[in-house]
């Protein structure tokens, strides 16, 4: 029993320290970004890694989600003979969730990813440390371009990705399965809102902070070597993905 | 002048320093020796304020640095240069960006004399043409001198060598040790090496400071350093002494 409530405290000791840690570096991060220097070349350099290169995966996950969307509404309102309201349906899945998260997480698993294996490299290799004794904060070095290029990316490459997914809608649902080009449309404009497409890219920017600001502090904590780099790098998709998912519950909640 | 007063440091349960007291003269080469995992590296990053001791004061000149705010550290740092056991270079730059980067961070150069300053650096270094190289393509030997023309690259007062020569042959190890010591003719600086590597030691230290236990317990220029008798301190330097078991009996040393 001693030792079980033993192991229970520890447990709750780590996770408090793992949360006050996170979070004194998040406020760090938030003052360095609006403190000089301010980093234009490295901001860019991050949103070309975040943005420009995580397009092909964003177009091939837009693209087919809505076909897959079209395809199975399809079937299941035609039974009610609702047919036209597939066209609704996709572009409201898109903008407001599927959008946003499928995004996200795409991008988490490729670029979130690659932040946590490279700063944790950065780490078990003392460059980290390198960056210190030449005295430039590591995590306004680090983390700030990474983080301001996922807050701008994210958003752009949802709208890459909501438009493509109603194309892949409209193209599975209007071209293989016969649904009339103007019913498609006109739900489409009749229901999906402004205001669905503009939450969803809210939404985005908020994801594209967490999953840089996660792989930056799961690789800025990398300890022990190689295998930690693998661990922090593992820890770093599980983690900004499951956060995505929750924040993207309480967003949801307030905005829609 | 760099001095240590009564420093404490416990990772958990482990106490690495232990009031330690040490004074670094300006000018000077002072390498710290001791056992492995005696906490030499942690000593070092005390004195530069990468770890902060639990207890105990380390003054840099006339600033007490353990209480420094970040940005008032960092005005102290920009009199260290460091050079460490890996050398530490920025895997994602080429090696002329690597010794330009604390000019460009900390200088008010233009991009033509940052040009000339990294050709200059790496010349000093024994290393010339190798600037748009990547560090991956450089050999152990290169990355240290590479290392040290960065650490050198803001012309600093103080320059810390973290075990400047594990991994090198020996070959390498007489060019590192031959290039500290040409480094503090040319540049006048206060070194502070870190090394259980007894020949570079007695090569170019001017004082030999020993760890041992959380504390140093001698520090005294190498020939008296090598007179001493306290026990640990012989047993260090005649372990270095390499024998091979006699195969017949006789004795082989």
């Amino acid at each position: 029993m001693k030792n079980l409530l033993n192991a229970l405290g520890l447990g709750v000791m780590w996770i408090v320290s793992e949360m006050g840690r996170m979070m004194l570096l998040f406020l760090e991060s938030i003052i360095w970004t609006f403190r000089p220097p301010y980093r234009l070349f490295l901001i860019i350099k991050q949103m070309e890694f975040v943005g420009v290169k995580s397009t092909l995966v964003v177009i091939i996950t837009g693209l087919f989600t809505g076909g897959v969307l079209a395809l199975q509404t399809y079937y299941g309102f035609k039974m009610f003979s609702a047919e036209s309201l597939v066209g609704a349906t996709v572009g409201l899945s898109m903008t407001r969730e599927l959008g946003p998260v499928l995004t996200s997480l795409m991008v988490t698993g490729r670029a979130g990813s690659a932040m946590a294996a490279e700063i944790g490299t950065m780490r078990v290799t003392e460059q980290i440390d390198a960056l210190s004794v030449l005295a430039v904060n590591p995590v306004e070095y680090l983390f700030v371009p990474r983080v301001i290029a996922g807050v701008i990316m994210l958003p752009i490459l949802t709208a890459i990705s909501d438009f493509l997914g109603i194309l892949g809608g409209y193209f599975v649902g209007v071209v293989l399965l016969g649904i009339s080009s103007g019913a498609f449309i006109n739900k489409l404009i009749q229901y999906v809102d402004l205001s669905d497409l503009y939450n969803g890219l809210i939404k985005a920017a908020c994801f594209g902070l967490i999953l840089t600001f996660v792989g930056c502090y799961k690789g800025y904590t990398t300890y022990g070597g190689a295998e930690g780099v693998g661990r922090a790098t593992t820890q770093a998709v599980v983690m900004a993905s499951a956060m995505i998912l929750i924040a993207d519950y309480f967003l949801t909640a307030l905005m829609f | 002048m760099i001095r240590l007063v009564d420093v404490e440091k416990s990772f958990g349960e482990q106490k690495v320093l232990n009031k330690l007291n040490l004074t670094i003269e300006d000018g000077k080469i002072t390498v710290i020796i001791g056992r492995s995992g005696e906490g030499k590296s942690v000593l070092l990053k005390h004195i530069i304020g990468l770890l902060k001791p639990d207890a105990g004061e380390i003054w840099v000149d006339n600033k007490e640095i353990t209480h420094l705010k970040p940005r008032a550290l960092n005005e102290v740092r920009k009199q260290f240069g460091m050079l460490f056991q890996e050398a530490a270079l920025f895997d994602s730059m080429t090696v002329g960006e690597n010794v330009a980067f604390p000019v460009r961070e900390h200088g008010n150069m233009g991009e033509k004399e940052i040009d000339k300053l990294v050709l200059t650096l790496l010349k000093e270094v024994g290393l010339e043409g190798i600037e748009d190289k990547m560090p991956s393509q450089l050999s152990g030997g290169m990355k240290k001198r590479v290392g040290l023309a960065r650490a050198l690259a803001l012309n600093p007062q103080i320059v810390l060598f973290d075990e400047p020569t594990t991994g090198l042959d020996p070959i390498m190890t007489e060019a590192i040790a031959d290039l500290i010591l040409e480094t503090r003719e040319k540049f006048g600086i206060t070194a502070v090496v870190i090394s259980h590597d007894l020949p570079l030691t007695f090569k170019i230290a001017d004082e030999i400071a020993m760890l041992y236990e959380g504390k140093v317990i001698h520090k005294a220029p190498p020939e008296e350093f090598s007179k001493t008798d306290i026990p640990i301190i012989q047993k260090f330097l005649n372990a270095q002494k390499l024998t091979r078991p006699p195969k017949n009996g006789g004795e082989v040393t």
